[in-house]
């Protein structure tokens, strides 16, 4: 395949940054995007060119590094996966890709595509978490938990954190993230404790770091490559009202 | 209870969605009263117009409502603001992934719609409040003649187009707003969820058909 790549260059956090044109030949249709971007910074540093600096860890869809806008799509076209796992067979030979950063004033571009998503961790340092006494493992039955509650704090908890659902966002809202974070534990006794400290804590925190509002485009959702769903905003938006008004 | 309790993105979702409830629900008083207009006996315009104009009820209902309309108003916009300092860098390639289709163009239509707002409240409200009106008498009271200032006006081309537009864009404001109130609201459900999906497709074809069909009805019709 022959693929003509659109990328965001951009020296670090204060440059201006710019696209830069690129081709590529004899791109294998089995090629991951990021092995397709591996042989085009292969290319570049042969030729005595600075590489496009992006975002990666495991390759394999589970710890949220890899971020890339594609041609108007968070992680580019289909649905349910991260940019690790598209492959170019998803592109027409001869296409051009515009790849760009993930655009939010709380993700900062450091340099090229990779984007500073502290902003993320600093919300669940908020609240995101339970306190329990670390100590020898409770028996696993003291604590009751409705199945469904557990599944459904499963699928909460499956969120990776890439950003995705802030780089789709027309608002760069970070709203599915953080409701996800405070579903998975809202939805089990454990999580119940600190409830609402959690959600008056992430939220606030959520609105201080510049994240927009959501206003239910449901285009993260749309987006998101784990699946997580809008019902999570619902959630936290309920258990925001409760906290505001009981407490 | 500190300001924060208001300032926070979904307190002001919150108040924005209610408000937006709310002024469905008048939306559909004024519809029912508005149709009154194209009986053969204009009277029972009239009268409910003077109705709603001077009955001391409504009279505080009116404030509720305006303050329903400027609240709507100012946290539709501040929120819309924030979301386009939340990414003061746009995409070269713009996203089209949004699931409710007009969700998108909710700060384009809502502008539409205020402008029109405005129109008609000059047209129609102040002009009913303090300007020169006709007035008919119907068993021994008076009666401002809102009847025919509404058929006049709808007699011209240039309103119902006007009108036409202003209610299509209404439509598409509320096949957003309405479920999106829900959703703001925190109610998503299942098995409910569904059925609000329909009732706002129902309801921004329904709503806006109701009140086009008047100028039409006057234009066409022998009034
Ligand atoms: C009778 C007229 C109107 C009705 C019935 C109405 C109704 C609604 C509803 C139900 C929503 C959804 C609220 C939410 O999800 O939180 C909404 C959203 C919105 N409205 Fe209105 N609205 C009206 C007029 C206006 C006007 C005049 C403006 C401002 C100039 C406006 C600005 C907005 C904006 C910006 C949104 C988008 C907020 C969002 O997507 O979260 N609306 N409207
Ligand atoms: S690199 Fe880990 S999810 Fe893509």
């Amino acid at each position: 395949m022959n693929i003509k790549l659109k990328i965001w260059r951009q020296k670090n956090a204060k440059a201006k940054g710019k696209f830069e044109d690129y081709t590529l030949d004899d791109v294998s249709p089995e090629m991951s995007f990021l092995e397709m971007l591996d042989a085009l910074n292969t290319k570049l540093i042969e030729e005595g060119g600075d590489p496009v600096a992006y975002d990666h860890d495991c390759r394999e869809g589970i710890c949220g590094c890899c971020s890339l806008y594609i041609n108007g799509n968070p992680h580019g076209p289909g649905e349910k996966t991260t940019t690790c796992e598209l492959h170019m067979r998803s592109f027409k030979d001869g296409q051009t890709l515009i790849v760009e950063p993930w655009r939010a004033k709380s993700f900062p571009v450091i340099k090229d595509l990779i984007v500073d998503r502290n902003a993320f961790d600093k919300i669940i340092v908020a609240g995101g978490f339970i306190s329990v006494d670390a100590g020898s493992a409770p028996d696993s039955n003291s604590i009751l938990a409705k199945k469904e509650n557990a599944d459904e704090a499963i699928n909460s908890a499956s969120c990776i954190g890439c950003g995705a659902c802030v780089a789709a966002c027309k608002n760069a809202s970070a709203m599915l993230f953080v409701s996800a974070k405070i579903s998975q534990l809202a939805l089990l006794p454990q999580g119940k404790v600190e409830a609402m400290d959690r959600v008056n804590a992430m939220v606030a925190r959520m609105d201080e770091l510049g994240f927009g509002n959501c206003t239910n485009t449901y285009a993260c959702e749309a987006e998101c490559p784990k699946g997580i769903k809008i019902t999570n905003i619902a959630r936290m938006n309920r258990e925001f009202f409760a906290a505001k008004v009981v407490g | 209870m500190g300001t924060s309790r208001f300032q926070s993105s979904l307190a002001k979702k919150f108040i924005m969605a209610f408000a937006g409830l709310f002024l469905i629900t008048f939306l559909f008083v004024h519809l029912g009263i508005n149709i009154l207009v194209l009986l053969p006996d204009t009277d029972w315009f009239n009268i409910a117009a003077n109705f709603m104009a001077s009955n001391l009820i409504i009279k505080v209902f009116e404030v509720v409502l305006f303050g329903g309309f400027i609240i709507h108003i100012i946290y539709g916009l501040v929120l819309q603001i924030q979301n386009w300092w939340a990414r003061p860098h746009r995409y070269k390639v713009e996203g089209w992934s949004h699931k409710s289709p007009f969700s998108k163009f909710m700060i384009h239509t809502a502008i539409i719609i205020l402008i029109f707002l405005i129109i008609h409240l000059i047209n129609f409200y102040f002009r009913s409040k303090f300007g020169e009106m006709g007035e008919v008498t119907i068993n021994g009271n008076h009666y401002h003649d809102m009847a025919a200032l509404v058929l006049a006006r709808f007699k011209l081309i240039e309103y119902v187009i006007g009108y036409i537009i202003a209610f299509i864009i209404l439509g598409f404001h509320l096949h957003h707003g309405f479920q999106s109130a829900f959703q703001s609201l925190g109610l998503n459900h299942y098995k409910y969820t569904p059925i609000i999906n329909k009732v706002r497709t129902l309801i921004s074809i329904i709503l806006p058909l109701g009140f086009i069909i008047i100028p039409l009805a006057v234009y066409f019709g022998n009034y």
